[in-house]
């Protein structure tokens, strides 16, 4: 019994918030990962992106909601997204036409790219201060939770609770039927493989005949998507403020590199290591010590590893430890 | 010379708006802006000596500025009584045991030859019980340290020195940490190095934000010392009174303009001191050296340069100046406030300033402190009455216009993302461009 309690735990304060936060992490590093193996450039504007993603999913949820259409129990936010999600793609393809194609043309180095995602970010970021304002929103209706931790305890009988939020839920599979999507389309269809020639080594590309403004496009339009879905859940789990979404942009970009930049199955290895670092690193053991040894071995304290204030700060140290060992991430990365 | 006139006409602007803000505002605000565009002016040359003359991307400039803070905290607030007695002394032991593990444990790494893996594992495990026993002995003094008076102190203290010294003991601190992230980050590309600076910076913002034994977190220390007399004091000084009288100003605002203005000699002088040191080392064959490392590490290295050498050296030179510039900004505030760090305010908007003055350019650097922090305060009004204008037709009732004129204030992101993008677009080199030699 004591065991199950233990494991129960662990899932509900590790295991099922770790992959909540590691889907949503993940696919904002597959985001920049995508922009970087085929723009070259670090871009820093994707915290932003992200942000104006979950910006359109609330105003077209106060829209509905006006206009009485809802999904109940499922929240408003899910019959959105297609249509939020063309908004982003929208947003993004304009971008790229006004501001980084000059710098394509150019050819400018990716330093200065990295410098003008920063204006982007700026800009965008101010633009949605301006639209939706500062303040904090949530936009989550419908059912709270798929699975209540009193339920959960009446029917196993176990003193521990395990809680799924819709929120969790609905995060783990729409990040799974998305990455499905994604790599299906990397790998198997004609304009997938162009992308991945083009990301690979871009003159033998061009000879090869493949449209270089296509596969931008395309790039694009698979960053607004990710960048929309991805802010449009974080909104959803934690609510929505413009403000977190730039602190946001470090923990992705460590995940990125953690799973090494420019490779689509390390941006989501990584997402999850941080995740789950985060939150191990963090989490008070002295529970699970109560269940899995006796009594009088358990020690006095928390026995916390860093105190929960240092949370995302540990993502930061993950990423410095893995730039001294393995620069190029757990899966190889483009070189640095 | 192009450039000479270009910094005459500029320099020259640049007092004009100032002095218009003073005759039209008042010249609290304007000095108040005066003296924040002198310390803004002192971080850009520390920035721009990296990415101007080295091509270093330092995103790290948040946590530069704040270790500058810190060390007015450290130099001249008296020390907390009893604190050190309590437990100071194994804060210091415990932390320093952690440095060592993690010292003994790179040492072993780079001396010992044996399989990579091991190598890996055991350093990790050096650094562990390291991090434990520090842990160890650290948790209940600091856990005492913080409950002394927590409303008041709850702190370790400093060292009650004057201010002014924390101004070079901040550079210090900062080149210090300088040096261990430049050991750690500079071999990377730029891209890397940036995103790394960056996390690091987090990183120094979110320890002096969680150990209150050190800077009280986010309690703040609150009236730390002043290198220049206060108001109240100046009130009653006789000189004080006939200036008042003569120049028919109320006096607490002449008092305080006298303040504003002490404040801006010492920050003058520091900038010009800085600036010609700087002007000097960029003229020199070392100067030359760094240009000819940043536009060809290859052909440079050739040539017999210790390229990982000079950019460590570069990277905290400038980090220095930063830091004594963050050690003023928090001497001119008068409190340490780890909550306001913020990288959009300090580190992005830093970098505006010096691509938008021009990199590699030190009168650009400081011409685009000055213009943009301007324009960072005076966008807020400058918005608001631009949303006034374009809204004017429509009734104060409507919605939509009540919406936007309290979110008028977040314009100024917008407004610093487009100056910066026009710059890039239409004048890449910025307002006065580098020097061609």
């Amino acid at each position: 019994m004591d065991f199950l309690n233990g494991i129960t735990l662990i899932s509900n304060y590790i295991l099922i918030p770790g992959l909540t936060y590691g889907s949503q992490l993940a696919l904002g590093a597959l985001g920049i990962t995508i922009v970087y193996s085929v723009l070259r450039f670090s871009n820093f504007a994707h915290g932003e992106f992200m942000s104006f993603g979950a910006m359109t999913s609330i105003l077209l949820c106060w829209l509905f909601l006006i206009l009485e259409i809802n999904l109940n129990p499922l929240p408003t936010a899910i019959i959105v997204l297609p249509f939020a999600i063309i908004i982003t793609i929208f947003y993004c393809i304009l971008v790229d036409k006004i501001i980084f194609k000059f710098y394509r043309r150019q050819n400018s180095k990716s330093v200065i790219n990295l410098i003008v995602s920063i204006g982007v970010m700026f800009f965008t970021g101010g633009l949605i201060r301006f639209i939706i304002g500062p303040g904090d929103k949530n936009f989550f209706d419908g059912e709270r939770f798929i699975l209540k931790a009193k339920t959960f305890k009446n029917y196993t009988g176990l003193s521990e609770g395990l809680a799924l939020k819709t929120t969790q839920g609905i995060t783990i599979v729409l990040s799974i039927i998305l990455v499905v999507l994604l790599f299906w389309f990397l790998n198997k269809t004609k304009t997938g493989k162009s992308m991945r020639a083009y990301s690979d080594n871009k003159e033998l590309a061009l000879l090869s005949g493949i449209n270089p403004e296509k596969v931008v496009l395309i790039t694009w339009i698979i960053t607004g998507t990710l960048a929309c879905v991805a802010g449009t859940l974080y909104g959803l789990d934690k609510s929505y403020k413009p403000f977190t979404y730039l602190h946001l942009v470090l923990p992705i970009f460590s995940a990125a590199i953690v799973g090494g930049v420019g490779n689509p199955v390390g941006a989501i290895i990584g997402g999850f290591v941080i995740a789950f670092s985060e939150l191990i690193v963090t989490f008070a053991y002295k529970k699970i010590f109560f269940y899995f040894l006796p009594n009088y071995l358990v020690p006095d304290g928390l026995l916390q590893i860093l105190s929960t204030d240092y949370k995302i700060a540990i993502s930061f140290i993950i990423l410095v430890l893995v730039l001294l060992i393995r620069p190029t991430g757990i899966y190889k990365g483009k070189i640095i | 010379m192009k450039n000479r006139s270009r910094i005459q006409i500029l320099y020259f602007l640049m007092a004009i708006i100032l002095f218009a803000v003073g005759i039209f505002q008042s010249w609290n605000v304007a000095l108040t802006i005066f003296n924040l565009c002198l310390i803004s002016s002192i971080m850009t040359l520390g920035i721009n000596v990296q990415w101007g003359n080295a091509g270093i991307v330092n995103f790290g400039v948040m946590g530069f500025a704040a270790l500058g803070g810190l060390a007015n905290i450290i130099i001249s607030m008296p020390p907390t009584s009893n604190a050190w007695e309590t437990g100071g002394n194994f804060i210091v032991i415990g932390l320093m045991i952690f440095v060592l593990s993690i010292i003994f444990s790179v040492f072993m790494f780079k001396r010992v030859n044996f399989n990579k893996r091991i190598k890996y594992l055991i350093s990790f495990l050096i650094i562990f019980v390291g991090y434990f026993i520090m842990r160890l002995m650290v948790d209940s003094p600091i856990e005492q340290i913080e409950s002394i008076e927590p409303a008041k102190t709850g702190y370790l203290g400093g060292f009650n020195l004057p201010v002014i010294i924390s101004w070079p003991v901040g550079g210090l601190l900062a080149a210090f940490a300088a040096f261990i992230i430049g050991k750690i980050s500079l071999g990377l590309r730029s891209d890397y190095l940036a995103i790394a600076t960056l996390g690091i910076s987090e990183i120094i913002i979110y320890i002096l934000k969680n150990e209150d034994w050190l800077s009280r977190g986010v309690k703040n220390v609150n009236g730390l010392p002043r290198p220049v007399p206060y108001e109240i004091e100046l009130q009653s000084r006789e000189w004080v009174l006939e200036t008042a009288n003569i120049l028919k100003i109320p006096l607490p605002e002449v008092s305080s303009i006298i303040v504003k203005l002490s404040y801006s000699v010492l920050f003058l002088l520091v900038l010009l001191v800085i600036l010609y040191l700087l002007q000097i080392a960029v003229k020199s064959p070392w100067g030359r050296m760094m240009r000819a490392i940043r536009d060809n590490e290859v052909s440079a290295n050739a040539m017999g340069k210790d390229i990982k050498k000079r950019h460590l050296q570069v990277f905290i030179i400038g980090s220095a100046i930063v830091g004594i510039a963050g050690a003023m900004l928090t001497t001119l505030d008068g409190q340490f406030t780890p909550v306001s760090y913020q990288p959009l305010r300090y580190t992005f908007l830093i970098w505006i300033m010096v691509i938008v003055g021009g990199s590699g350019n030190n009168f650009g650097s400081i011409i685009g402190a000055f213009l943009i922090w301007f324009f960072w305060i005076q966008s807020e009004p400058l918005g608001l009455w631009l949303l006034s204008f374009i809204t004017s037709h429509i009734s104060d009732t409507n919605l939509i216009k009540s919406h936007l004129q309290e979110n008028a204030a977040h314009i100024r992101l917008m407004f610093m993302g487009m100056i910066l993008l026009v710059t890039l677009r239409f004048a890449p080199k910025g307002l006065i461009p580098e020097v061609k030699r």
